[in-house]
């Protein structure tokens, strides 16, 4: 492959089909919409399946079929279409099914839904928010290998930028561990030999193979989204050494906060800055560390305050955490509203720490 | 495999057959009602996979119902998924295990009431499949309530009177619609409330599993199945309430096949 000036939502179809998707299926709704038709366009070419399902409820059940067979699978959504989503993604975790579901949310709204989710029972969906285009790309490899390693469904937190901003980017295979074998998968060549396969999430097993149950199967289910949080968070810190105030923020939000750190710093504030790269596991140990002896925790997030719930979870100190970000939509291509702004970054961010305006603006300059 | 002779009515009453249970039966135990149709119906289905030679080459994907017991029974590859949901399940299944057989097996209220919209959309994209309905006209699992097929008059928990159409509607003629589909190859409704309804299913369900084997498209047979439980009737008086009931409103037949 050769280095091409491509979308978003382009490269993360050429990455899902590098990783050896096979189905993929979805609901058309922006800005998820370009990912489906590049995948309808360029799947079936790979040997794939790709189906333009009738809703989403439909789309992740067709997906949760195809994953059963042991086939790598994808769908997505985003916003309303995700809560749709959320009975079957629920199903999935408690069928120990791997699927990569791709929220290209509409801003950062989904945190809530993406992090918690919505569904029943006990459990939990890897959660990847890239900050750009390249990184979506590696993350959309990792989320197929994590979905499989673990036998969850995984989510990639993308969002319009990311959908439609054009890079020039060569997509290249990530290397992973080896896998294990998936025995669990259906292919019918097990019915009639007195030992056929179920999947079911109560779990009982047939006469001749009975399994463990609803109690020890959810509970075991449990202690392994225990470990995914003990070995899975990521995270990126910016200018931590010594900061006294620190801006936590995730997804492409996280670059407009980055500049900012960077020209505050430049000036002599004590600033730094904190990304968490997998929202669930949130990276809640480093967040301690990286906020401990800071003055101030500023929490920029595009939407009313959900991730400042995972901070106070975490921050070392609750009475420093502030919220300085807000709901921010408009009917720009990007849909980023007036908050995905280094200047308004930098304007709430000063007014936080009690300094004056900027002496030089920065960012783009809005009329 | 012992084939018991269901053409004409018992000489004798009913007792334990030595080798009676399909092959495809790991138990021959179930927790089902005394009366209930389900288990004969299934029992077709396991016959037929058995005679077509599809024993190591069959997907049982189930919805959510008293049937799932037969899920839990049988000797085939299966997946219990969300109620209504199984020819959304199916089409993933099939589309990339395309060689085998795939069944799903749906009552009336996973079907018809909650999952109208999964199943109508398999059919009309013509998914390969043999979708299964045991249609009893209640929801039989949750202690007999109103389904979109209850027939006028049926008296449930939710209908205490009878359905009336002025109050719950119109039961919905799942067969009819599906048969209309482009993409359905084959559509027919049985019945298991006499051993020459039993034959004559039986006949619909090879002919709908031989098709999909062919690759002709979706292939669907409904199945009507007593619940004395359910419709609060004596037990031995299912048989016949079926025929009053479901019968009269829905009659019987292939409604589409292939020439």
């Amino acid at each position: 492959m050769t280095r091409r000036l491509m979308q978003g939502s382009e490269a993360i179809a050429d990455a899902a089909i590098l990783s050896g998707c096979r189905f993929f299926t979805g609901y058309p709704m922006l800005p998820f919409t370009e990912l489906l038709e590049n995948m309808a366009r360029k799947l079936p070419a790979a040997g794939g399946v790709c189906i333009n399902a009738n809703s989403e409820i439909e789309a992740v059940n067709m997906a949760l079929g195809a994953a059963a067979t042991g086939a790598r699978a994808g769908t997505g959504s985003c916003g309303q279409g995700l809560a749709l989503m959320q009975e079957g993604i629920a199903e999935l975790a408690l069928n120990e099914l791997p699927l990569v579901v791709f929220n290209m949310a509409r801003g950062q709204q989904d945190y809530f839904q993406a992090t918690r989710g919505g569904g029943w029972g006990d459990y939990r969906t890897i959660t990847l928010a890239p900050k750009d285009v390249p990184e979506a790309v590696a993350h959309t490899q990792l989320l197929f290998d994590l979905a499989d390693r673990y036998r969850t469904p995984t989510i990639l937190y993308g969002d319009y930028v990311i959908a439609h901003s054009s890079v020039g980017i060569e997509v290249e295979r990530l290397d992973f561990d080896p896998l294990p074998a998936k025995d669990w998968a259906l292919d019918g060549s097990m019915s009639g030999t007195g030992e056929a396969r179920q999947i079911w999430t109560w779990a009982r097993g047939k006469p001749n193979t009975p399994g463990p149950g609803p109690n020890q199967s959810w509970q075991t289910i449990a202690e392994k989204y225990d470990e995914i949080a003990r070995v899975e968070p990521r995270f990126e810190a910016h200018c931590t050494e010594e900061a006294e105030i620190l801006v936590v923020s995730f997804g492409t939000t996280a670059i407009f906060v980055d500049r900012v750190v960077d020209e505050l710093r430049a000036e002599g504030v004590r600033i730094g800055s904190f990304r968490p790269i997998t929202l669930w596991p949130f990276p809640g140990e480093a967040l301690a560390q990286a906020t401990e002896g800071c003055a101030q925790v500023l929490v920029y997030e595009l939407n009313a305050g959900q991730m400042v719930d995972d901070v106070t979870m975490f921050a070392a100190d609750r009475s420093a955490i502030r919220s300085i970000g807000g709901v921010s939509q408009d009917n720009s291509g990007m849909r980023q509203g007036d908050l995905l702004n280094a200047e308004e970054v930098r304007t709430r961010v000063q007014q936080a720490i009690g300094q004056p305006g900027p002496a030089v603006p920065s960012g783009r300059t809005r009329s | 495999m012992t084939t018991i002779d269901t053409t004409s009515v018992p000489d004798q009453p009913s007792r334990q057959v030595v080798g009676f249970k399909p092959d495809l039966l790991q138990s021959g135990d179930h927790e089902l009602c005394p009366g209930c149709g389900h288990p004969v119906a299934w029992r077709l289905v396991l016959d037929v996979i058995a005679e077509l030679e599809l024993s190591n080459n069959s997907i049982l994907i189930a919805g959510h119902g008293c049937y799932t017991q037969m899920m839990k029974l049988s000797d085939l590859d299966s997946l219990q998924c969300l109620h209504g949901r199984a020819p959304a399940v199916a089409t993933g299944v099939k589309r990339m295990v395309p060689d085998a057989a795939v069944f799903t097996l749906q009552g009336d209220g996973d079907m018809v009431s909650e999952g109208l919209h999964e199943v109508l959309h398999a059919a009309a994209r013509g998914e390969r499949v043999t979708a299964l309905l045991f249609n009893n006209g209640v929801f039989g699992d949750t202690g007999g309530h109103l389904t979109a097929t209850t027939v006028i008059g049926q008296r449930t928990k939710t209908s205490l009177e009878g359905r009336e159409a002025e109050a719950h509607g119109y039961p919905i003629d799942v067969s009819k619609l599906i048969a209309q589909m482009e993409g359905t190859a084959y559509a027919a409704r049985g019945a298991v409330n006499t051993p020459g309804m039993v034959a004559r299913t039986k006949r619909m369900i090879r002919r709908a599993v031989e098709l999909q084997m062919a690759g002709a498209g979706f292939t669907f047979v409904e199945v009507l199945t007593m619940c004395p439980t359910g419709w609060f009737v004596p037990t031995p008086a299912g048989p016949e309430y079926l025929e009053e009931s479901m019968m009269e409103t829905f009659g019987i037949g292939e409604l589409k096949a292939p020439e």
